[in-house]
């Protein structure tokens, strides 16, 4: 099991040796002149036009929850379905069903909920 | 394998960081983030559990618990973060030595 | 071969090296968190710790729960902790201390108690069963059948729990019109 991941350990370090010659390299060997337009933040080309350190508008929040809400419904559904064979040749097809469709249930009530109060509309 | 005392003492070292920020830190969101630290440090406790208890295959009991843990975190983030916002709009503060109109 | 003074431990194994090298940067990022000023840079570090619980998840062979911790630790709560912080920020900077009065206190207890917990762990014997796991896939099959049967009503209860959670969030943090 453990030495599955060897693969990844060697990327991992591939990686990282690559970040730090594809960063260290250019800043050490490269010229440095500075003008004004280089030392702006980059904005895809737009220019900047106010200081990024501001408040955020409060519906991101409400979008991050949502998203909070159904990363768990996903944490849950994965192992279900990897054990929906077993689960219907030692419960039933019912008993298999039945407390996902529940827990379903409850959280798109949430979901509707969200909606129905407006956290959805963008304005 | 790697030996169970050095999970349990990353554990140990990650709560009492946690434990730290939460007595210690004036910011009601650095307290929040010294108690997801301690959960997080339960957490590793409950997974080395599993891991080396006997039938780790067939006793899932501990990631079970784990899986719960994250879950109910999760909740607890989003409420407190929330609570957090609400007490920022009403006192425009998070210093916690100055929330203290319950005192009377 | 002459006997040596002091025995020379083993060098460390793959698997003990990588759980070193996890273990460091999850202790680093805790590190961040109790002792940056900087709320934002806490939350950085936060963020490397959660990396790296799931690297020790990884090391434990809870692959399942280590992409969970991703998932939602560093997905969604890291992302949810700098939304709050992009949310009411301004008052966090200047000339006070990020500490309060009993931070002293609190560093003295959280030492004390660090101390006492890593000696015990150290000199208790704990009865350790290595077992291997060879197939993860069954571990994530149990898991599933663990919460629809066994830990059904905990299962249910949490669905509860998180609309509950949600509607209270959005409760609290919405805008008053």
């Amino acid at each position: 099991m453990a030495q599955d991941y060897f693969p990844l350990l060697v990327f991992i370090v591939v990686s990282i040796v690559f970040a730090f010659i594809a960063i260290g390299l250019p800043s050490i060997l490269g010229p440095r002149r500075k003008n004004q337009q280089k030392q702006e933040p980059y904005e895809s080309g737009i220019i900047p036009f106010q200081d990024a350190r501001r408040r955020f508008p409060i519906k991101y929040y409400l979008v991050a929850m949502l998203f909070i809400l159904f990363d768990i419904e996903v944490i849950f559904l994965y192992p279900w379905a990897g054990a929906l064979l077993p689960l219907r040749d030692g419960y039933g097809i019912w008993l298999a069903l039945v407390p996902m469709g529940v827990f379903l249930f409850i959280l798109i009530a949430g979901l509707v909920y969200e909606w129905s109060k407006g956290a959805l509309e963008w304005e | 394998m790697v030996p169970l005392t050095w999970y349990l003492t990353l554990a140990a070292f990650m709560f009492c960081s946690g434990l730290y920020a939460a007595l210690g830190r004036r910011n009601a969101i650095a307290v929040l983030m010294g108690i997801e630290l301690m959960l997080n440090a339960a957490n590793i406790n409950l997974i080395a559990f599993w891991r080396y208890g006997v039938t780790p295959v067939e006793n899932v009991d501990g990631q079970v618990f784990a899986i719960f843990v994250i879950a109910v975190a999760a909740a607890e983030v989003a409420v407190g973060l929330a609570l957090i916002i609400s007490v920022y709009r009403n006192r425009k503060t998070l210093n916690l030595d100055e929330l203290d109109i319950l005192k009377g | 071969m002459p006997e040596l003074p002091i025995p020379i431990p083993p060098l460390p194994t793959l698997h003990e090296s990588v759980f070193m090298a996890i273990a460091l940067l999850t202790v680093v990022g805790a590190f961040l968190v109790v002792a940056a000023r900087n709320l934002f840079h806490n939350a950085l570090g936060l963020a490397l710790t959660f990396f790296g619980v799931a690297g020790v998840y990884f090391v434990a062979e809870a692959e399942f729960v280590g992409v969970a911790q991703v998932l939602v630790y560093v997905g969604a709560i890291s992302t949810l902790i700098t939304f709050a912080i992009m949310l009411t920020r301004g008052m966090m900077y200047g000339a006070t201390s990020p500490l309060n009065r009993q931070a002293g206190t609190a560093a003295i207890i959280a030492a004390t108690v660090f101390v006492v917990m890593a000696g015990l762990l150290g000199s208790l014997p704990w009865p350790v069963a290595e077992e291997p796991i060879v197939d993860g896939q069954i571990v994530i099959a149990n898991l599933g059948v663990g919460f629809v049967t066994e830990f059904v009503v905990a299962f249910l209860l949490l669905a509860v729990l998180l609309l509950v959670a949600l509607a209270g969030a959005i409760v609290l943090a919405q805008d008053r019109k």
